[in-house]
């Protein structure tokens, strides 16, 4: 479904990605780990055409996506939500589901609003708050369910547990398990590896731009060489 | 009393132009980050095309929708041949491109039509008071403030109640964000533009009613109202934009009323003196915009 080959993405002079190859098929759930400034957040980024790539391509469904606008990747199922969630704080909860969906004609949007408040009832709940008064793990819930109102085919994370008491990163991977559970294809970056190794079919380690290891959960949990160098064991 | 009453009148006729001057100017720089100092260039514009018209015989009924119409187009046109090539850049690129337009705009005129004061007929009415108790009201103020409060509840009823508006708030709050979801950048700057248009076309009609006449460097005056206005409100916000232009166009009736005559013509000396006070013990404007900084 995805195909990233040889991206490159650098920063005036440095290269924060470095020939990153990486692919993800229909319905799998793969993980992006490594430590702070491996270049995940730009891997996502230069997917989801916030970055222009320097060198290499991304392919969506066989057509060349490299460098599009996020508004057009949106509408082709390429959905990302962003590094510490991003919530428009001064509107409210439904308008900030309602911008999620503002690819979708009137009707859809409006079961879709249907369908996010039966799946986050605290959403429903506070439909008509500022969602700058949401706490962090409400945030993270308004953060998902506004990019799973554009019905993406490929939903991108970055950091979705990030900054949440350990009760509320059980909520996020619960989440993940869900979604996992209905077909979706999704791409994780994650600090937490051990949790997302738990959940994800796959997974790439990324450390200082490139990409240093692939594989299955199960693999990749036993590769104690890597875990020691960034997670220090467990990513807390 | 009734000083103060007829004092409160004037300026909130004055105001009206300048809150519409000053929305244009906020709405714009809600989703830009762009200080629109060529905002008053749409009345420039304007202008010429009612000196054409007018002077072809054409009613003000008629030239009234070809202002506003002028206006928005004006908008979309500078929005394209300028400000979309240097879309995020940096805030001083931005206002450097838009003291370029002005001039450019300004010169065109000067250069292709005349240095000299074009004048065209004003409708009869505009000199028209009529009494209520001792209150002295121009039938001029009455329309203007009565157009403007339908204008701010109709531009209110866009950015509060239509996808658009849901949109443009969005991409103000975070731009990069609102595109990750799916709002086209393109659609929501030139709707902006578009909108800034309209609202000047609106005050650029009564602008030229009142004014009766252009030069090139017609548009210096509405911008700098619309801009400061803009600032006195706290930029970005487009409650402060309505407001600080009625706290502007107050503040200039109300000095010159109350000023001795000796000083009464450097009332806009004291208007400025006044802002530059505000500015000192609310640097952020009347209304504090939460996210005017954009990461």
């Amino acid at each position: 479904m995805l195909e990233v080959s040889r991206l490159t993405t650098r920063y005036g002079a440095i290269s924060a990605l470095r020939d990153a190859d990486l692919h993800v098929g229909s319905g799998e759930v793969v993980g992006l780990i490594g430590p702070n400034g491996a270049g995940k957040t730009t891997l996502l980024g230069s997917i989801a055409g916030l970055l222009s790539p320097a060198a290499g391509s991304v392919t969506f469904d066989g057509t060349d996506i490299t460098g599009n606008s996020p508004e057009k990747l949106l509408r082709l199922g390429v959905a990302l939500v962003p590094e510490h969630r991003r919530i428009f704080g001064d509107l409210t909860v439904e308008e900030n589901l309602k911008i999620g969906g503002i690819t979708q004609s009137r009707d859809e949007r409006a079961e879709l609003l249907h369908e996010m408040g039966e799946r986050f009832p605290v959403l429903r709940e506070k439909r008509t708050v500022a969602a700058g008064y949401l706490s962090g793990g409400e945030s993270q819930q308004l953060a998902i369910a506004r990019a799973l109102m554009s019905k993406p085919r490929l939903l991108m994370m970055d950091e979705p547990s990030l900054g949440l008491a350990p009760v509320l990163v059980d909520v996020v991977f619960e989440l993940i398990e869900t979604l996992r559970s209905q077909g979706r294809t999704l791409l994780v970056v994650e600090q937490n590896a051990t949790r997302m190794l738990e959940v994800a079919d796959r997974a790439y380690v990324l450390r200082s731009g490139e990409v240093v290891a692939e594989g299955t959960g199960a693999e990749l949990r036993e590769r104690a060489d890597l875990f020691d160098t960034f997670v220090g064991g467990n990513g807390q | 009393m009734t000083e103060l009453l007829q004092n409160l009148i004037d300026g909130l006729g004055r105001g009206s132009i300048y809150a519409l001057l000053a929305l244009g100017v906020a709405v714009i720089f809600g989703v830009m980050h762009l200080l629109n100092f060529a905002h008053g260039e749409l009345i420039t514009v304007s202008g010429y095309v009612a000196f054409w018209t007018i002077s072809e015989g054409w009613s003000w009924y008629l030239v009234t929708p070809i202002i506003i119409g002028t206006a928005i187009v004006t908008s979309l046109v500078i929005e394209r041949v300028a400000f979309s090539r240097v879309r995020g850049s940096s805030d001083f690129t931005l206002l450097l491109t838009s003291f370029g337009v002005h001039f450019v705009v300004s010169a065109i005129f000067l250069l292709y039509v005349s240095a000299s004061v074009k004048t065209f007929s004003r409708p009869r009415w505009v000199t028209n008071t009529y009494s209520i108790g001792s209150l002295h009201i121009e039938v001029f103020d009455t329309v203007v403030i009565g157009v403007t409060l339908v204008t701010l509840l109709a531009t209110s009823w866009l950015v509060q109640r239509t996808m658009f508006g849901l949109a443009l708030r969005a991409a103000a709050a975070d731009f990069d964000t609102a595109r990750l979801m799916g709002v086209r950048s393109d659609t929501v700057i030139r709707g902006a533009f578009a909108l800034s248009g309209l609202l000047a076309g609106i005050a650029g009609v009564f602008w030229l009613m009142r004014a009766g006449n252009t030069v090139p460097s017609a548009g210096i005056a509405p911008m700098l109202k619309g801009v400061l206005a803009a600032l006195i409100g706290g930029l970005g916000s487009l409650r402060g934009a309505v407001l600080g232009g009625f706290v502007l166009g107050l503040a200039e009736v109300l000095l010159r009323s109350r000023l001795p005559d000796s000083v009464a013509s450097l009332t806009e000396g004291f208007v400025f003196l006044l802002i530059a006070l505000l500015f000192i013990f609310r640097p952020q404007g009347l209304i504090r915009v939460a996210h005017a900084e954009r990461v």
